[in-house]
């Protein structure tokens, strides 16, 4: 293996191979459980170890993104929007390195992936712009008979539990997580299980930009084995299955009922290099009315 | 100091240390010191048990029964000690199958709505009493703040010893002030804070666990909760041999109570195994092990929902306090 990477490169240089860890509450820890497991690309050949999260990871995990959540929702949304777009200027930097991995992860030729690692870039500005127009467009001011003032205003749902596209490694991953801390949820993201580098990568992006620790927590491993204890867990507010096998996904939203989460309905399989709406805003948002009486 | 010792049945080398001052220096230096890196050894090695499944659930519901639940703030009011209160008689209000807690903890002026309250249940009133949490007050006006705890009805009293007296080395006033506070508890049970943030060593806990085991105090309590650093597990551990010995040369049972700080159900089961290890097993009980805290219990409380549903738990299925 050593040679396959060494090649094009001084020829004596060893290899750094890698081990990558978990993405919880702003640091980067092993899995509790020790585990890792080999990541290898389209062609099977082996790329890097990735850390197997398991149920207590997660359990961590939403213990942190429940700790930021304070932070992160009562943000001013300009504040957020700011470091959505700060985010996107540091995956701008990476951007030779994720055409590398989305690559190598998806078996894409070289245009092909720099066109996805674009769009997921671009994707991540668009949703940077939509933090301080949420409330216009999706909150409202109610006419109502009477002496009062009555609107609506969407407000973050709390800690969601995101399952990553198994398929798309970065523009689907971008296109989940974006949506749901723009509004300012916070979220526990299980990553692609066969092709989990771009995630790992966007951790390291997300760390090193000013998005405060726990905002994101990212999560490698089978996501057949952490996502029923992401579904159940009573602190978690909602649900996106996208990235659910098939097989599993009545149970999950079985057991998601049991605490009374929204789900997301996502479709089996979304095409996420078409242009993005509203839909996965407004998923995570719940709508509080107020009335204020008027003249006082 | 006062001759007008403690407990009658001491035995002679002991009733000997408390005749005056200078055999009470004596004595007191004259404790093993303290083996700084074994103790913290020790403790961070037994903090690595594994406790599961039905020993877990049990050692959940035996620290729920364990706790005082305190509120010691400048800012409590009745409705809040009252709100405590039903908190302490039925704490999952889902599941009345976990145990009532040991006793609510409150501030004198408190315990009487504590009393009304919790009248019947057999849960107890502690209260802290002689100028909590600093202890720098003239005796006269401690007495006066503990006797007026107990006509209340308080039937435990968190006294705090006076630690700059202690630091400077004059334990016979220490000595006589629990001496007095003792008396002035009547038949309550008298807890002696030793506020071990304050102490620096862990010689000087073994010290002052010893001094306050002499002067009569049922248990020796680590912290106010007011000075960080609060309880430790190597300083829950000095105290706990501290008992330990005391009960090896008595034949007396006394408690230790470990304060401020405890906050995960993961701490707690350190410390039960702590309490096993190093004091016994007949240590395990509310008569003789007490965790001072407010916020542990609903931990414990969600803990506890996630053993028995087989699911995580959150903050929103327990109480707000």
């Amino acid at each position: 293996m050593s040679e396959r990477i060494s090649l094009g490169r001084a020829e004596n240089r060893i290899a750094v191979a890698k081990t990558y860890k978990l993405y919880i509450g702003g640091a980067f820890p092993r899995s509790e459980s020790g585990r890792s497991y080999p990541v290898n690309d389209a062609k099977g050949a082996f790329l890097a170890n990735a850390a197997q999260g398991s149920r207590k990871d997660a359990r961590d995990a939403v213990a942190a993104a429940r700790k930021a959540f304070g932070g992160w929702s009562g943000a001013t949304a300009y504040n957020r929007g700011q470091v959505l777009y700060r985010v996107a200027e540091v995956l701008e930097g990476r951007r030779e390195q994720f055409i590398a991995e989305v690559g190598a992860a998806e078996g894409v030729a070289v245009k092909k992936a720099q066109s996805l690692v674009d769009a997921a870039i671009d994707r991540w500005v668009w949703y940077a712009g939509w933090t301080d127009k949420i409330a216009t467009v999706l909150g409202a001011s109610n006419p109502v008979a009477g002496p009062y003032f009555s609107f609506s205003v969407p407000e973050p749902t709390g800690v969601v539990a995101v399952l990553a596209p198994q398929q798309s490694s970065l523009l689907g991953l971008v296109s989940v997580v974006a949506p749901v801390i723009a509004s300012g949820n916070t979220a526990v993201v299980v990553a692609s299980q066969d092709r989990p580098l771009p995630a790992i990568t966007l951790s390291e992006v997300l760390a090193t930009s000013d998005l405060p620790g726990g905002v994101v927590n990212i999560l490698t491993g089978r996501t057949a084995e952490i996502a029923p204890w992401l579904a159940s867990h009573g602190d978690v507010n909602a649900l996106d299955p996208t990235g659910a096998p098939e097989a599993v996904r009545a149970d999950l939203e079985r057991s998601a009922a049991g605490t009374v989460k929204r789900v997301l309905r996502a479709r089996t399989s979304e095409d996420f290099t078409r242009e993005p709406d509203l839909a996965r805003l407004r998923a995570f948002l719940e709508s509080k009315t107020v009335w204020h009486p008027v003249g006082v | 100091m006062a001759a007008t010792s403690t407990a009658p049945s001491l035995p002679p080398a002991l009733a000997d240390a408390v005749r005056d001052d200078a055999s009470l220096r004596r004595f007191l230096h004259g404790l093993p010191g303290v083996d700084q890196v074994g103790v913290e050894q020790r403790a961070a090695g037994l903090g690595t048990r594994s406790i599961k499944k039905a020993a877990k659930l049990w050692a959940i519901d035996t620290a729920i029964s364990m706790v005082d639940l305190t509120t010691l703030e400048g800012a409590d009011t009745h409705g809040k000690v009252r709100s405590l209160a039903a908190k302490a008689r039925r704490p999952d209000p889902e599941r009345p199958d976990v145990p009532k807690v040991a006793a609510v903890c409150v501030y004198p002026d408190m315990v009487a709505t504590a009393v009304g309250e919790l009248r019947g249940t057999g849960i107890n009133v502690a209260s802290v009493a002689t100028a909590f949490p600093s202890g720098r007050s003239s005796l006269p006006v401690k007495l006066a703040d503990t006797a007026f705890a107990v006509e209340a009805g308080a039937s435990e009293i968190d006294m705090v010893i006076d630690r700059g007296a202690f630091l400077s080395g004059r334990y016979g006033q220490v000595f006589d002030e629990i001496v007095q506070v003792k008396h002035a508890c009547g038949d309550a049970h008298l807890k002696v804070i030793l506020e071990t943030g304050e102490l620096a060593t862990y010689d000087n806990v073994r010290r002052a666990s010893w001094l306050a085991l002499l002067a009569g105090g049922d248990f020796i309590k680590t912290s106010t909760g007011k000075v960080t650093p609060a309880a430790t597990l190597p300083v829950t551990h000095v105290m706990l041999q501290a008992v330990r010995d005391w009960h090896t040369q008595t034949g007396d049972l006394r408690g230790v109570k470990p304060a401020g700080g405890i906050r995960s159900t993961k701490d707690a089961i350190r410390y039960l195994v702590a309490v096993h290890e190093v004091a016994g097993p007949e240590w395990l009980t509310p008569d003789l092990f007490r965790f001072g805290a407010s916020t542990l219990l609903n931990d414990l409380l969600m803990q506890r929902r996630t053993q028995l549903e087989g699911h995580y738990s959150g903050p929103d299925y327990v109480t707000v306090d």
